[in-house]
């Protein structure tokens, strides 16, 4: 396989409603793993991922997934999987017919796919469920529903429209950790989600997207280091916290020096992450204070949304 | 020549039956099954309870058989055509596409490995099958029990007279009319986020047109099925205006003609389902 066809490729994708913008201009190359959508609501996540689902059809610009188009609906969606963030089934529908019926249009045979959709419902813990009407489950127990229609032929691409909605903590972390296992065997996941934090400690890559315009995308440390007008905040871990802060405080890049809580580390912000490394090397060495961890506190994904698009959705 | 033939013998048709099947038997579960049909098992059965209640009640001398017969051919041109199959169809081939699109279900449909055609043309097949299996049954039960009450002379109408083939023209009639109105409100449902408004329109279309040019008569369903009926019924007042036959034609050229119709309204919508966006908020 060669690499474009193992990438989802974005080439100037528009998409309008009438006048209304959905995504502009988007160029966008995602590879395997785990992708992350944030954005405020309205910004254009669930358009992008309808547009390489083929739900909704660019107004211009092209879009392929793995090589294959939406169009070749026989060959796409055996490699695509789309949990959308719909809360609606078919009326009357148990989850296992719900299933079975959506195998079954794979032209696979009936022993097959009872086997695929056991396997399904098992893997989102719905084993017992399965008979029950899907009308008289929780939220959660939909949303488990159709992550297991979107998992169950095994496609390649993952989309996740708001996966962990309606989830308890439990839940969350299962879905979390099938989400991981699923990105290290090579899969694609694309997932879009407001839990910024849950989400953030399995991504590979994020995509910043408001008003429909892309702001930033990539590897989040790569995302956080390009932000320059930001002063990185780094957490240290050390016996005298107070010391620290005020050596620190006698350079120039260091603006910003918070207690820990627990009074054992110091959150400390600065303008030059080279400088501010290579000046606690030096603390260290000097051994006036003992430090036990050092840790970057604000280059996840939550921070990076903060900075870019700002709490009222406007990328800054 | 040779390349085309090729490219279509190579393209998967046994996988699209499988699915257009599969996808057939799934709707056909869906639809007529449901509480929600059960009105459109009224419009069907309805003159079958009053025929029942004339055999029940009335006498039956042979005498009032041609009236009896005349009365059937009005009912099945009247009610069935116009009113009963035509509301029927609206009721089970708008829902196919437009009562999912409000449900929000029909992206599962969009999300499955098969070609909109074969979905459009699986949910056609399911409706038509729904719809038939209903005015079928209520044909039939019509024509027995409009004749049971005549008893011997009934029975010689139907195997040694001309009943036998009046009931056949009847169920041509509901087949064609089924499969027609089927494809026209299918086409509407994915047309007009309301097809009602739209479907009265095609219902004082289809009241007006024996009284337009010939050509605008070949666009509709109704004149092709006048033309299809064993028995011409007086028309007074009122219904004389539906009675109106501008062009005679043969029942297998009226027939034939329908069919193309319906071939044609179904590539159109083939074509607009290519195209279809689920946009539900604004649906």
């Amino acid at each position: 396989m060669n690499a474009v066809n193992d990438q989802i490729v974005f080439e100037n994708v528009s998409k309008f409603y009438g006048e209304v913008l959905g995504v502009n201009r988007i160029s966008l190359t995602i590879p395997p793993g785990i992708t992350t959508l944030v954005g405020p609501n309205g910004s254009g996540k669930t358009t992008l991922m309808n547009l390489m689902t083929g739900l909704v059809q660019p107004s211009s610009g092209r879009l392929s997934v793995r090589g294959l188009e939406p169009g070749d609906a026989n060959e796409f969606f055996r490699n695509v999987g789309y949990c959308t963030q719909f809360d609606s089934f078919p009326r009357g529908i148990t989850a296992w017919q719900f299933l079975l019926d959506s195998l079954l249009l794979y032209g696979m045979s009936e022993m097959e796919a009872h086997r695929l959709a056991r396997e399904a419902l098992e893997r989102v813990e719905l084993g017992n469920a399965a008979f029950r009407k899907i009308a008289g489950y929780s939220k959660g127990m939909r949303q488990k529903v159709r992550l297991a229609q979107a998992i169950a032929h095994h496609p390649r691409v993952l989309i996740l429209d708001e996966p962990l909605n309606g989830l308890d903590p439990m839940a969350r972390a299962e879905s979390l950790a099938l989400f991981e296992e699923l990105g290290r065997n090579g899969m694609h996941l694309i997932i879009s989600s407001h839990i910024l934090d849950e989400v953030d400690s399995i991504s590979d890559r994020v995509v910043l997207i408001t008003g429909g315009y892309l702001v930033a995308e990539g590897n989040i440390h790569q995302v956080r280091r390009e932000v320059q007008d930001k002063p990185m905040q780094v957490l240290v871990r050390c016996d005298r916290p107070e010391l620290l802060a005020s050596r620190m405080f006698a350079v120039n890049h260091c603006v910003e020096a918070r207690m820990h809580a627990d009074g054992k580390g110091v959150f400390l912000r600065t303008g030059d992450i080279d400088q501010f490394y290579s000046l606690l090397n030096g603390i260290a060495v000097e051994g006036l204070v003992k430090i036990d961890t050092v840790a970057p506190a604000d280059d996840d994904a939550n921070a990076i949304y903060q900075y870019l698009i700002g709490s009222d959705g406007s990328a800054s | 020549m040779a390349t085309m033939k090729n490219e279509l013998l190579q393209k998967p048709w046994g996988l699209w039956w499988l699915q257009g099947r599969r996808l057939t038997a799934i709707e056909v579960r869906r639809n007529l099954f449901s509480w929600r049909a059960s009105w459109i098992y009224f419009l069907a059965f309805i003159p079958t309870l009053i025929i029942f209640i004339h055999l029940v009640f009335d006498t039956h001398p042979a005498i009032a058989m041609p009236d009896d017969t005349n009365i059937l051919a009005g009912v099945v041109e009247f009610y069935y055509v116009r009113l009963g199959i035509f509301f029927g169809c609206l009721g089970i081939f708008s829902r196919l596409i437009r009562g999912e699109m409000t449900e929000r279900s029909l992206h599962f449909y969009l999300l499955s490995p098969v070609r909109r055609e074969i979905l459009l043309l699986a949910k056609f097949a399911a409706g038509s099958i729904s719809a038939l299996l209903l005015f079928v049954t209520a044909i039939v039960a019509d024509f027995a029990l409009m004749y049971a009450g005549y008893g011997a002379a009934g029975r010689d109408y139907i195997f040694n007279g001309p009943g036998a083939h009046q009931l056949e023209m009847y169920l041509l009639i509901v087949v064609l009319a089924c499969l027609g109105y089927g494809a026209v409100f299918l086409l509407l449902s994915m047309l007009f986020r309301n097809p009602t408004p739209a479907a009265m329109l095609v219902f004082a279309w289809e009241a007006i047109n024996p009284v337009l040019p010939s050509l605008l008569q070949k666009i509709s369903v109704a004149s092709y099925l006048r033309h299809l009926m064993p028995i011409t019924i007086p028309g007074q007042g009122i219904f004389a205006l539906l009675m109106v036959k501008t062009d005679p034609v043969s029942g297998w050229i009226a027939s034939f003609g329908l069919l193309l119709l319906i071939a044609a309204v179904l590539s159109y919508s083939c074509y607009r389902i290519r195209t279809l966006e689920i946009r539900y908020t604004t649906d």
